[in-house]
């Protein structure tokens, strides 16, 4: 199925509007917001038309300081009819909170982990959300782009970045 | 020899006086010549083991420039420079370990070992202690080590030497069996358990051409031959059977927590232990110092060179099934010995018996 | 035979052990710790952690140009660094639609496949030696040398190249390495009928690794699992075939499935013999580049002058060893990427771990950790 029938499928099931196709970001992309993507989730892993059972991967981004917006982004395909979605969920930086979908796709565990442990954003209904590749009592959400670098950890003194070579 | 060391003390007017003096005289100078047989053994063996993994595997092994201060030709030296290194080792002794029996341990284990070498005779005459129930004897002492195993994995206070304890404890008592079950073929055929006449029931030929070893006697005692090799292999811990110091599992099992001299006596006595395993082995099936060819070359020094030869190469063998093979699991090797190895010994000793009676 | 605990007789279990395997171990390929929680041997949890190598790779590629961002790549699966380069320039092409010339399409794809080759072997002969077979792994090195030598040779690199540029490649092939390639392929294939005598077709390998950590297709496709793990149980799905990048489409080549020939399908042996197998296929792939591939030509022809791709975000995928590969690039039109993320395929394959390994033994646990062939420099990044 091609990208356009995709989104009329979606389309059809949730009301006009819901997906909104997002260009910008690339042609495949489609945006929902953080309550529409907990309805939506299941809808395109159980539909036999669309069947999208294999998460390709799921990306945490800052939209940058002027926005104030941080984002996931889910990277799907189907192995069964071959076709790719990639889905846009936007969630304020002040509050970032998305549902979660570890119990759909089982690689979301760790996926969500992981973009919790670097942006902070959390992820609603995940059984088990901590670190993964940062220690567990780290501060700050490195990935962000306002994360300000801390002098010590545990009494360790941290290296101010350097200018140019040295 | 001790009887050999008590004739000659009777000669010596002072020491003949007093018994208890030159029975301990005599065993102390018998057991001299075993310890340093073992720790020689373990030199060689060490050096050859690691050159014949290295040519195995396609690699040169400890090589040396030349004679001097390097490891020599062939990198002889190189076992030298580990002994003294191990010698010369920091003695840890982890913190919370039970330190009684931490010490204890290694110790009990090169005595099992020690005491089994002393009924293991070389030729007709060289032997430390003449039993006649030779076998017997050797497979008994062999039980001893057990306990050091066991000792060893405890008293380090760590889970994974627990690990490596229990699962060779396990393994050596359950593989005695079949040892001891397909070494009784021999003993049938013979009629007694000690040594000298099983190796003087091998005398002579068979077949004209073949010499009359165990091994080539009956389809069933070739069978022995390989049940009780194995077996042993299993008893000394080697792969394919090396579970309890499974290298990249428990990083060394039960002696994990040892270092330096203490860790240097549990790989002397597993050296020892594969010589007694040859030993037996060639002595039972092999025809222990009788030469291959049947008439030639016997007697005295050429008995002990047979016999060492034997063993050795039944060493190399157990070498060549290390770099070989992968290992069994646990579950896997107790299945192997209980549901495999036993029924087998039992049947080998009905089908020896059988042959005797009827077919011979 | 299966040691698959019933969870009823539950009521018999003696106390439960936790232990720690790692992070140093002889056994794990990296820095790995498993808190394993047992009941007798048999596991009942198993919990990873991860991020001891964590050497935050995507918050320097974003103070990075997209050339700079090459060799942290490299150091990503620094087992495959062909396979990384070639997957973020396949990525940042797509971006700014670059196209380049065939005779760098078919270096690409032989030093690509020189890596798998490279990669195999090391994954072989790792899993041999958690198994206790100590000689194939030996044997598996030795011929992995000649290829690193091949490597050396054109880029100056044993292990970490910076080789695949975006836009071309950095080196042209030097006078002779052509000629060596063939020696080598030569020499190769029969080695391989030398590493199944010795280790697939072995009795006591085939029962420490046949039917043992199965991974069921659905369970796979769930936790993300790609690449040999994946065919290993039964799904014929190959990125270099089914969404092709490069010019995979010119070459004939097979992708082998696990059948189940030695227990189940989907066990570590099937994922083992699927590495085996790739083996053969990659040395096809190769040969028919070399025989094929335009001798002349600028390699540094496509390289654009200054790499600023428009706005947008690409998610691309390759092949590599381990699995599919991807990088989500999310550009904002200037010179450095607003947000790089490697999609590692050995993250995917050691979160199933938990799922599969429950029921089994401790070295049953370290033979399924083998069989799935994780580098941790890519799960941490």
């Amino acid at each position: 199925m091609n990208f356009a029938g995709i989104v009329e499928e979606i389309n059809t099931r949730f009301g006009d509007g819901f997906a909104v196709v997002d260009e910008e970001v690339s042609l495949r992309t489609v945006r929902v917001s953080p309550e529409q993507w907990g309805e939506l989730a299941p809808f395109l892993c159980e539909e036999d038309s669309l069947s999208f059972d294999a998460m390709m991967c799921i990306t945490g981004i800052d939209e940058g300081e002027e926005s104030k917006n941080l984002a996931v982004v889910y990277n799907l395909h189907s192995m069964k009819h071959n076709h790719k979605l990639e889905v846009y969920v936007p969630t304020p930086r002040a509050l970032p909170k998305v549902p979660s979908v570890e119990q759909i796709w089982r690689i979301a565990d760790w996926f969500e982990r992981e973009t919790y442990d670097m942006f902070g954003i959390e992820f609603e209904g995940h059984r088990d959300l901590r670190r993964i590749l940062l220690p567990s009592d780290w501060d700050g959400y490195p990935l962000r782009k306002d994360y300000k670098f801390p002098d010590t950890y545990r009494g360790i003194v941290v290296d101010k970045m350097k200018e140019g070579w040295e | 020899m001790v009887d050999f060391f008590l004739d000659t003390f009777s000669g010596i007017g002072w020491l003949s006086s007093s018994p208890n003096l030159s029975f301990f005289l005599a065993v102390t100078l018998a057991g001299l010549p075993i310890f340093l047989f073992m720790a020689l053994n373990a030199l060689v063996a060490v050096y050859a083991e690691r050159k014949v993994s290295a040519f195995m595997q396609d690699r040169l092994g400890p090589m040396g420039q030349g004679v001097g201060l390097h490891a020599g030709k062939w990198g002889m030296l190189q076992t030298a420079a580990d002994a003294v290194k191990l010698l010369t080792k920091e003695d840890i002794i982890p913190a919370s370990a039970d330190r009684k029996l931490f010490v204890l341990a290694p110790f009990i284990l090169f005595v099992g070992s020690f005491v089994a070498f002393a009924g293991l005779p070389f030729n007709e005459y060289v032997v430390a202690a003449d039993f006649n129930l030779g076998i017997y004897y050797i497979l008994a002492m062999g039980s001893v080590g057990v306990i050091g195993v066991i000792l060893a994995g405890y008293s380090s206070n760590n889970k994974w030497s627990l690990y490596g304890a229990m699962r060779s404890a396990a393994q050596i008592v359950s593989y005695e069996i079949p040892a001891g079950l397909s070494l009784l073929a021999v003993i049938m055929l013979t009629g007694s358990l000690a040594f000298r006449d099983i190796v003087a029931a091998q005398t002579g030929t068979t077949l004209a051409v073949l010499p009359n070893w165990f091994i080539f006697d009956n389809p069933f005692t070739f069978f022995a031959f390989w049940l009780f090799f194995i077996a042993g292999i299993a008893e000394v811990n080697r792969t394919p059977f090396d579970l309890p110091e499974a290298e990249s599992e428990l990083v060394a099992g039960f002696h994990t927590e040892y270092s330096g001299m203490r860790w240097s006596f549990f790989f002397l006595t597993e050296y020892a232990n594969m010589f007694i395993v040859a030993g037996v082995a060639a002595l039972a099936f092999l025809g222990g110092w009788l030469s291959p060819i049947p008439g030639y070359f016997e007697g005295g020094l050429w008995g002990i060179f047979w016999f060492m030869s034997k063993a050795m190469f039944l060493i190399f063998v157990m070498m060549w099934f290390r770099w070989t093979f992968p290992r069994l699991r646990t579950d896997q090797l107790m299945r192997m010995c209980w549901k495999f190895f036993m029924p087998a010994s039992f049947l080998t000793i009905v089908g020896v018996g059988i042959w005797d009676l009827f077919i011979r | 035979m299966g040691v698959a605990v019933d969870k009823e007789l539950g009521a018999v279990h003696g106390e439960e052990m936790t232990l720690n395997i790692g992070p140093q171990h002889p056994s794990t390929h990296g820095v790995l710790r498993l808190k394993v929680k047992t009941d007798g041997e048999i596991i009942t949890e198993i919990i990873p952690y991860i991020g001891y190598l964590h050497r935050c790779f995507e918050k320097h590629c974003e103070n990075l140009t997209y050339e700079q961002a090459i060799p942290f790549t490299d150091r990503c699966d620094y087992i495959g660094s062909m396979n990384n380069n070639f997957g973020y320039a396949v990525a940042v092409e797509q971006l700014m639609d670059i196209t380049i010339s065939e005779k760098v399409e078919y270096m690409r794809i032989i030093v690509a496949e020189m890596n798998r080759l490279a990669s195999h072997l090391l994954a072989i002969g790792t899993f041999g030696l958690d198994v206790g077979a100590f000689t194939p792994f030996l044997y598996c090195f030795r011929d992995r040398e000649r290829i690193l030598d091949l490597f050396e040779m054109l880029c100056g690199a044993r292990l970490l190249y910076n080789y695949i540029w975006i836009g071309g490649v950095s080196h042209d092939f030097p006078v002779g390495w052509v000629e060596k390639t063939y020696d080598f392929l030569d020499y190769f294939e029969p080695k391989i009928s030398e590493y199944n005598q010795l280790l697939t077709y072995n009795k006591i390998f085939i029962e420490r690794s046949a039917d043992v950590g199965v991974i069921p297709s659905e369970v796979a496709i769930s936790y993300g699992v790609t690449g040999p793990n994946l065919r290993g149980s039964g799904i014929r799905w190959d990125l270099r075939k089914d969404e092709v990048y490069g010019i995979y489409d010119r070459f004939d080549f097979d992708v082998p499935i696990g059948t189940g020939a030695m227990g189940s399908v989907g066990d570590c042996w099937d994922r083992y013999y699927v590495r085996v197998r790739e083996l053969e296929e990659s040395v096809k792939i190769i040969r028919q580049a070399l025989d094929a591939m335009p001798r002349d030509g600028d390699v540094h022809a496509a390289l654009p002058k200054k790499i600023r791709p428009k706005a947008g975000h690409v998610y691309s995928r390759t092949e590599s060893p381990r699995g599919d590969l991807g990088f989500y690039i999310a550009s904002d039109g200037s010179d450095t990427p607003s947000r790089l993320k490697m999609r590692s395929p050995a993250f995917t394959a050691l979160s199933c771990l938990d799922e599969i390994a429950r029921g089994w033994m401790i070295s049953d646990v370290i033979a399924i950790l083998g069989s799935l062939d994780i580098v941790l420099g890519e799960i941490d990044r």
